[in-house]
């Protein structure tokens, strides 16, 4: 059966939003909380998406956005929770419990950072591409284990839930919706600029970076906004994921966390509006069920992975709707 | 600070430098012959490694344990080269990425499985323990000298290979165009298997040598791995000389950064704040060499001018 | 002063002991077409990437409209009026015909920095885009998938995103190449009122239409170029018969 890729897309939706609103009234929190898991797993996927999807950066090295939205947003509570004051070289400020406050924060600094490992990365093209965000990623991370004044290796809890005006973030249906509606922000965002003059340039950048040259664009410059946005996106999924945890530690700065983050695309359609979401409910699912049978379930994962690349393009959007993915 | 230690350190990035360059070249020459990028290859260090573990805890013999360190890598490589690397030579990147990541999984989970997840022991031999006296009163340890001029041997006996014999002139050929060699009537596909071969061999070696002084546990491969391709986007994909030099580089890096700089910080700071972000940067210490050679050359210091 | 309106002083470039290029200068007219022509290997695909910007010589200028662009990347060259085809069609082989087309808009324009409004909905955009369309004959095929296309359409489409830059100079690379008989008349037919828009630099291995539609031909051999002159005096020249076209013309 062939289906249309928007029905598929807001089915996936709608399901995403009755499930945590089912397990409310069933009162089971902890499917609440996988569902906010693959919502803010999705987010940072859509965010990885753009550059990976649109622009065809394989990035490796996108935990360290999501690591920077997760110490922002675990470094400004912890001075908040502690009473302490963060000094920034010339100025001091204290720490802050505000989640707007927090997000404004975590896109700003992982979008500079993006900034400056694209400039760098992107002097290159393929494979030294790929080991070069890879080696950032690691960079981050021991730099995150050796920071020992916000935990080192063991990482930072936090105690409370960071506020946001008008909610009670401790409920968990509560936390979800805030999840959920900025997934669906982002998702309108993403969908605008994919078919944007920018998202048309991306993504024959993708394709062809001498062909966009040749029109007069600088295909460089493109493709380094778009790592930069895609950064702040996944930037500000690390906040949410801290927050969600409220625990922040080196790993997730890891690399078999970008790795995740590619394989959540890969299993839902790379350069699809959708592809991260499906991905991630797919991810969360496998994680939860499969985990609960087996210790192995990387094994699994692993096979399914195999297959889907040596059979399936597309993802499984591709497969439902079928049609191919893009080309990266 | 002594002469002595400097020295000392000299050593130790010499010794962690020439490990790196085992794993290095057989990534860059997989991906200069063949296009690859490897992700698994941190996995057949760590079945080096383990294979090593396991037979010497059951010979007694630590070079039974090396012998089988290369044999099962070796194998190890044949067997997904056979199965399924050959299907992704002219794959993207990305599905390259993917599929040897889904290695890496499947790998890590497989040996985790076989050995549990408690770290295995392998001993250094007796004849190689205990220190031993080097001219100028320094007293260095046998084992890591040995690794070094092990790790120096292999060069040698990798860059005689590659310039000196038959197999050599087909993995340079290879390199440069290989529908060319193929019209040669070289059997392309089994020069691939060997190459790939080749390099898991010297991958597993590492493993089981470097197993000698850590630990032999699962995860052990991947911090290795990306080191490695720091390595070779220092010295250029492709380039067994800019594996070579970037692993010293590297080593080198690594090793004394982690020790000067926070004696270097101390000079304008307090004792305990110099020590923590003088190993906070020195962590950071061969990401920012790579940086630095990156703006300066983006192919790398050997690596073919784009 | 006359002046040219491309023109390139002493371009070198050398790979080793191999030259490809020595110390080429020629230059391109107003309304002109400027073939050069060579056996394979004479050094032309170098030298076409030298003036779009895509290689450095090693030495020697290339100037448009007087301005020397030598410093300039290849997009800033194509801002400043180079449009170039390339010599196997590089295209966005996913997108569709008037997604290429409206990319060529995009830099015309230099409308890329515009995050939200969809593109293809954009007028001024597909406006622009279409009347590249008609005017190469693929505004049927608008919404055909480049990947779908035929060859001798993609050269059409090459040209169409060309237009819509609506360059001071054409740099054309064998855009003949791997079309039919017929293809390649309707090509030379579209290429000869072309010229009165904006010159044409054509490299070209099919010499009838190079002999139909030259105003000037340069011959270039090892890196050369051994003699320019219009098509009747190239013809005629000894050295060029000797080197190049043998006596089958």
């Amino acid at each position: 059966m062939k289906f249309e890729e928007r029905y598929l897309n807001l089915f996936v939706l709608v399901g995403l939003l009755l499930l945590p609103i089912w397990a409310q009234a069933m009162d089971e929190p902890f499917t609440i909380t996988l569902a906010t898991r693959a919502v803010i797993l999705a987010l940072a996927a859509v965010g990885l998406n753009l550059a990976l999807g649109i622009g065809g950066m394989v990035s490796f090295g996108h935990a360290v956005f999501f690591g920077i939205g997760g110490y922002a947003m675990g470094i400004l509570a912890y001075h908040a929770q502690t009473y302490t004051t963060l000094s920034l070289g010339l100025f001091e400020t204290g720490g802050t419990n505000s989640m707007p406050v927090i997000w404004l924060v975590a896109m700003l600094l992982s979008g500079a950072v993006a900034f400056v490992i694209g400039l760098l990365s992107l002097r290159t093209s393929g494979v030294y591409f790929i080991m070069i965000t890879l080696a950032f990623g690691q960079m981050f991370y021991y730099f995150a284990i050796s920071w020992a004044q916000y935990g080192g290796e063991d990482g930072l809890s936090i105690y409370v839930r960071n506020g946001f005006p008008g909610l009670n973030t401790l409920v968990p249906i509560e936390f979800f919706g805030i999840c959920f509606v900025l997934l669906c922000v982002t998702l309108v965002l993403f969908a605008r600029l994919q078919s944007s003059p920018f998202g048309l340039a991306l993504n024959a950048a993708r394709q062809s970076k001498s062909r966009v040259a040749a029109v007069g664009l600088n295909p460089t410059r493109v493709k380094l906004l778009a790592f930069v946005l895609s950064g702040a996106v996944t930037g500000l999924a690390g906040a949410l994921f801290a927050d969600l945890n409220r625990f922040v530690s080196p790993t997730m700065f890891s690399w078999q966390l970008s790795g995740e983050l590619i394989v959540l695309i890969i299993i839902g359609g790379v350069g699809r509006l959708m592809g991260p979401v499906i991905g991630a409910c797919v991810f969360v699912a496998l994680e939860h069920f499969l985990g609960e049978i087996t210790d192995f379930w990387h094994v699994s994962l692993g096979i399914i992975l195999l297959c889907i690349v040596l059979f399936g393009r597309g993802g499984l959007i591709g497969l439902i709707t079928g049609k191919e993915g893009a080309h990266v | 600070m002594s002469s002595i230690l400097i020295f000392e350190q000299i050593l130790n990035g010499l010794q962690f430098g020439v490990m790196l360059f085992l794993m290095a070249a057989g990534l860059t020459l997989i991906f200069g012959v063949m296009g690859l990028i490897n992700l698994a290859h941190g996995s057949l260090y760590m079945v080096g490694a383990f294979a090593a573990a396991a037979v010497a805890g059951a010979t007694g013999s630590f070079f039974a344990g090396l012998v089988a360190a290369l044999a099962a890598a070796a194998l190890a490589g044949a067997i997904i080269e056979i199965g399924i690397i050959r299907r992704l030579y002219d794959a993207p990147h990305l599905d390259q990425v993917l599929a040897t990541f889904a290695l890496i999984l499947i790998f890590s989970e497989g040996t985790r499985w076989v050995f549990g997840s408690f770290p295995l022991f392998l001993n250094i031999p007796q004849g190689l323990s205990g220190p031993v006296s080097l001219p100028g009163g320094i007293e260095y340890p046998l084992y890591r000298l040995f690794l070094i001029l092990m790790g120096i041997a292999i060069a040698g006996g990798l860059w005689l290979l590659i310039e000196r014999t038959r197999i050599g002139i087909q993995i340079r050929a290879g390199e440069n165009d290989r529908e060319m060699i193929a019209a040669l009537g070289v059997d392309i596909s089994k020069l691939y298997t060997l190459v790939f071969a080749l390099g898991a061999a010297l991958a597993g070696l590492a493993g089981a040598l470097v197993g000698a002084i850590q630990s032999v546990q699962v995860g052990m491969g991947e911090p290795v791995l990306i080191l490695a391709f720091v390595v070779i986007v220092i010295g250029g994909i492709g380039s067994i000389r800019g594996a070579f030099i970037g692993a010293l580089l590297v080593g080198l890096t690594d090793t004394l950064g982690g020790v000067f700089l926070p004696e270097l910080f101390k000079l304008f700071m307090d004792s305990g704040a110099a020590q923590k972000s003088g190993s906070a940067i020195a962590s950071m210490g061969i990401y920012i060499l790579m940086g630095l050679v990156l703006i300066w050359r983006p192919t790398g210091l050997f690596g073919a001018r784009a | 002063m006359y002046r040219p309106i491309l023109a390139t002083h002493g371009l070198t470039k050398s790979f080793g002991a191999l030259n490809a290029t020595r110390d080429v200068s020629i230059d391109l007219n107003s309304k002109e077409i400027h073939a050069i022509i060579g056996p394979n290997g004479a050094g032309k695909s170098t030298l076409i990437k030298q003036i779009c910007g895509e290689m450095q010589p090693d030495s020697g200028r290339v100037t448009l409209d007087g301005q020397d662009v030598s410093k300039l990347s290849t997009f800033a060259r194509a801002r400043a009026g180079l449009g170039r085809t390339f010599q196997v069609s590089d295209l966005c082989r996913e997108d569709t015909v008037v997604e290429n087309v409206v990319l060529g808009s995009l830099g015309a324009e230099g409308a890329v920095w515009r995050f939200w409004k969809s593109a293809l909905k954009t007028r001024d955009l597909c406006e622009r885009a279409e009347r590249a369309l008609e005017r190469v004959g693929l505004i049927e095929e608008r919404y055909t998938r480049c990947a779908n296309l035929s060859h001798g359409q993609r050269r059409q489409l090459e040209v169409a995103v060309a237009l819509t830059l609506s360059p001071r100079a054409f740099i054309m690379d064998e855009p003949m190449a791997g079309l039919g008989v017929e293809g390649s008349k309707q090509m030379t037919s579209f290429l000869d009122g072309l010229r009165k828009e904006a010159p044409i630099l054509l490299v070209e291995h099919d010499m009838d239409a190079v002999f139909a539609l030259a105003d000037r031909i340069s011959v270039m051999v090892y890196g050369k170029v051994i003699a320019t002159g219009t098509p009747n005096e190239i013809r005629n020249r000894k050295e060029v018969r000797e080197a190049y076209l043998g006596d089958a013309v």
